[in-house]
């Protein structure tokens, strides 16, 4: 029976996917100004790899993970003769921006399954509740406004606070009696969504010089991107991507609908508090180191679904996997030519053609 | 020995309209029991209310002796499993994932189903005759298989006690039948069943006792002959009625008189079924 075995099934997916997701990540990095095969970005990459062989107490800290009194040794079983120029790029400049898209593209991914599944609606991704509008008008604050924030606020953190204010504040406004109704969370959210963005025009209007920036940010890009940002992606991403995982099964009853889910035992609040809550912070993090990047969450889940069919436990780990890819190669082509793009623009370029491809080709009801 | 199910005085209140008005029900082991009531009585309000899904205003709701509000969702689920009505089976679901969400209350969130799991679906799948098609999709299926496969899907929860909620509605009299002779054999198997029904021959034909519930209270309560001859009936359903014996089956039939009945007119249709 096919339910049975539906984590194996996602097991197979995800290193199938994973391994795409190595081959998008080697190429890309070959590409732009100076071009660099991709045999010899494969042993770059390798280069780099470090396995711990042991533990040395000492006195001072050291190593590759930095415990005081602890040295871990580590061995590079990979030596290849590579041209230090080559390494250096990919090392420096353009690894640190691939990965970062991954990451950004398994946050969105992620977060726009869950959103579909949960507002059991096709057109639903992770600016519906609010949280993408929340952080644009966070980042463009702290771009715009003439003083600069307390404690230090940079634009990412302005950006992720804005983004939780926003979902946090559209969770309260549609819950009453410990209930939250999907519908009247899916008309709150456009009305705040409405409201932020009024706000994010004013903003843009009297920001001067700073408008090109403000229309670059807004419109998604990964520009910049340093190791700093990728390590903080891979701390954030992956856990909560495995806690939305430990959902998948409610996520599933939920689209039979709520009272139904609550006969069958389902938590329904609890999970929709839980489901919604992760999902924005994954949101939030990822508009706040990339801007807003749309059509990822809604066209990747979407045509994800139409190969794996409705099942989250299938569906979310590979959705997030293909999210990872589907952003690196679009970022891959948003800097291949002359003048860099905004990556959201190449995502929903081609994204948009890609999904209506796959509803004529595909047999779809609904969802 | 207590019974599996027992609603003590319930009271809800939706919309500031009051709905149920102190209802008492009980259920026992191996017993089919019939809710028959007008359009709007509050019949799925009550299934709603013994099934946990809603909390009642006034009133207890016990499962097995255990008042329902002091336990999980999931507990209850484990005790108590609901037919819907209808419900959205507008996805590519197989027969066969949708009756194994029966298994819920059972397995832990990253845990697989285990042999015991498998067993419970294989066994509902084949009691409610759905086996055969166990690998379509639900999307493709006729209006009598998806209530079966709903019905396998409550089976699979291996409850002691059923609900169901208009089992047989938009169902043709083959489907109507053979969904009331499964959940007949799960009443032989020990089950017990609640069971709204708006067929009342149905309900007299097939349920043990039935309860008349019409303005958010139970009018009477018996065995069906007992209820559907009584004043209550016509009351409630506010048509003068006729009760005759099946030639067929031997159980009680109920035919609504409108043509001389001084009420009936042109905009007022008298129909005692549909929703």
């Amino acid at each position: 029976m096919d339910a049975l075995g539906a984590w194996r099934r996602a097991g197979v997916y995800a290193v199938a996917l994973t391994g795409l997701l190595a081959l998008v990540v080697t190429v890309s990095a070959g590409v732009g100004p100076v071009s660099i095969p991709a045999l010899e970005v494969a042993q770059v990459i390798l280069n780099g790899v470090r396995l711990p062989v042991g533990v040395e107490f000492t006195g001072g800290g050291g190593g590759l993970l930095r415990v005081p009194g602890i040295e871990i040794t580590t061995h590079a079983p990979f030596e290849f003769a590579v041209d230090g120029t080559h390494a250096a790029i990919v090392r420096t400049v353009r690894l640190p921006r691939i990965l970062l898209a991954a990451f950004v593209g398994v946050a969105l991914a992620a977060a726009g399954t869950v959103m579909q599944g949960f507002f059991r609606n096709p057109m639903a991704d992770p600016s519906i509740v609010g949280v993408s509008s929340g952080a644009a008008a966070g980042a463009v604050a702290s771009i715009v406004l003439p003083f600069t924030l307390p404690f230090g606020i940079g634009l990412q953190l302005s950006a992720f606070l804005g983004g939780a204010v926003a979902g946090f504040a559209v969770y309260l406004i549609a819950t009453r009696d410990g209930r939250t109704p999907t519908a009247t969370l899916l008309l709150v959210g456009v009305a705040i969504q409405t409201l932020l963005s009024a706000a994010v025009s004013a903003m843009i209007l009297f920001s001067g010089d700073s408008m090109r920036r403000v229309v670059f940010w807004l419109m998604g890009h990964l520009k910049n991107a340093g190791w700093s940002d990728v390590t903080a992606a891979a701390l954030v991403v992956p856990p909560l991507v495995v806690a939305l995982a430990a959902y998948a099964r409610d996520l599933n009853v939920l689209l039979l609908g709520e009272v139904d889910a609550s006969a069958l035992g389902v938590d329904v609040e609890g999970s929709k508090r839980a489901l919604l809550a992760i999902s924005s912070v994954l949101t939030g993090a990822a508009v706040a180191v990339a801007g807003v990047i749309g059509f990822v969450g809604l066209i990747v889940p979407h045509g994800v679904r139409l190969l794996v069919g409705p099942d989250h436990r299938v569906l979310l780990p590979t959705s997030a996997l293909a999210g990872g890819s589907f952003l690196v190669a679009a970022d891959t082509v948003a800097r291949a030519g002359t003048i860099e793009l905004p990556v959201g623009i190449v995502t929903a370029a081609a994204g948009a053609p890609f999904f209506l491809y796959l509803l004529r080709t595909r047999e779809v009801y609904e969802l | 020995m207590t019974s599996p199910l027992d609603a003590t005085d319930l009271r809800v209140r939706l919309g500031g309209e009051s709905v149920l008005a102190g209802v008492s029900a009980s259920v026992e082991r191996g017993e089919f029991v019939g809710l028959v009531g007008p359009n709007g009585a509050g019949k799925t309000t009550l299934l709603h209310t013994l099934n946990g899904t809603h909390s009642p205003d006034a009133g207890t709701v016990r499962v097995d002796g255990q008042p329902v509000g002091a336990q999980s969702s999931r507990e209850v689920a484990r005790q108590v499993a609901t037919v819907p009505q209808e419900t959205t089976l507008s996805f590519a679901f197989s027969v066969a994932d949708v009756v194994e969400m029966g298994r819920t209350p059972y397995v832990s969130r990253f845990g697989t189903t285990t042999p015991e799991d498998h067993e419970a679906v294989e066994r509902a799948m084949a009691a409610a005759e759905v086996a055969a098609f166990a690998d379509r999709s639900v999307q493709s299926l006729s209006g009598g298989e998806r209530q079966r496969v709903l019905l396998a899907r409550a089976l699979a929860q291996e409850t002691e006690t059923l609900l169901l909620d208009e089992p047989t509605a938009s169902l043709d009299i083959n489907h109507q039948v053979r969904t009331l002779e499964l959940v007949a054999d799960a009443v032989a198997d020990g089950r017990a069943v609640v069971a709204a029904i708006h067929d009342l021959d149905l309900a007299a034909r097939y349920c043990d006792r039935l309860l008349l519930l019409a303005d958010g209270a139970i009018r009477a309560a018996g065995d069906p002959a007992s209820v559907l001859a009584s004043d209550a009936l016509q009351t409630a359903f506010g048509v003068p009625t006729e009760l005759s014996e099946d030639p067929t089956t031997g159980t009680p039939r109920v035919t609504a008189v409108t043509g001389d009945s001084p009420s009936s007119s042109d905009e007022e249709q008298t129909t005692v079924d549909g929703e």
